[in-house]
């Protein structure tokens, strides 16, 4: 992916020595014209299109904000609920990630979910504990999390 | 639709998002004091505050950035960083609480995590 992107500024530079002109306009034009230049040639790259991938980054971040502000409702009315009625508990969760990347995003994630909390990660990096406010639905998170996020995650990672 | 009113919305979305930061805040805030343990208070303050300290940065920045013309770039990077820092420092919390064995209340149902733990102490032991 790296490559991509600075192949795309090369081809910018390159544009702009050509125009004679050191203009940000110059500049993003170039940029442009090497972005329609590297998709044509895509079937040349052994990894996809880096469009997909920032597009998929987007996705991640949007994702992040709704889980965040979702959150923070329930949060919001387990607390100025009038009974306090929660049943709190720690379940184990098997993440299919490999690398520290991947587990230390899908950890911050979880950290920001409706009711969860990451306690601790296991040393294998194949459990996560979570701390849920409400246990009757750790099924659905659980679920929910390997539906969602993981695929989120590994959209971007690979 | 004129300047007028166009700046009327904009001013009203601004007030909005600072007063809808606050309440989060001290909503958050009073959840400390009403959640009965560790990991439940720091599930009122990882989420809701951190909601809370956001949309009052938010707020600022385009007050800055609308009225007073000036693009102000550190509250972008506060934004930024409180929204990386906030969960890990939550994650941290909750690990050090009950790797010093910080009870769990006393209406929790179930707990995988002792286990683990007590497999581990074995296993080094």
């Amino acid at each position: 992916m790296a490559i991509q992107i600075l192949l795309n500024l090369c081809i910018a530079l390159l544009w702009m020595f050509l125009n004679n002109s050191a203009s940000a306009s110059q500049f993003l034009m170039g940029y442009l014209i090497g972005l329609i230049f590297i998709g044509a040639l895509r079937r040349f790259w052994p990894q996809p299109f880096y469009v997909q991938k920032i597009w998929a980054i987007v996705k991640l971040l949007v994702l992040f904000l709704k889980e965040l502000i979702l959150s923070s409702f329930s949060v919001i009315r387990q607390v100025i609920r009038p009974k306090l009625n929660i049943r709190p508990g720690i379940f184990a969760y098997t993440t299919n990630l490999k690398t520290d990347w991947e587990v230390t995003l899908l950890s911050c994630l979880i950290c920001l979910t409706p009711g969860t909390l990451t306690l601790e990660v296991s040393r294998d990096q194949r459990t996560l504990y979570i701390h849920a406010m409400d246990m009757d639905d750790a099924e659905v998170i659980s679920q929910q999390i390997k539906d969602s996020f993981e695929k989120a995650i590994v959209e971007v990672t690979r | 639709m004129n300047a007028g009113t166009m700046s009327m919305i904009i001013e009203w979305l601004v007030a909005l998002l600072i007063l809808f930061g606050a309440l989060l805040s001290g909503l958050s805030s009073f959840g400390l004091v009403r959640l009965p343990d560790v990991y439940l208070r720091s599930h009122a303050a990882t989420k809701s505050a951190t909601l809370g300290v956001l949309c009052i940065l938010t707020g600022a920045f385009l007050y800055f950035m609308l009225f007073l013309d000036q693009i102000s770039a550190k509250l972008l990077l506060g934004i930024v960083f409180i929204f990386i820092t906030s969960p890990i420092a939550g994650h941290l919390n909750g690990r050090a609480a009950y790797r010093t064995g910080v009870p769990l209340w006393e209406k929790s149902v179930q707990d995988d995590l002792k286990d683990a733990l007590k497999r581990e102490r074995d296993a080094q032991s």
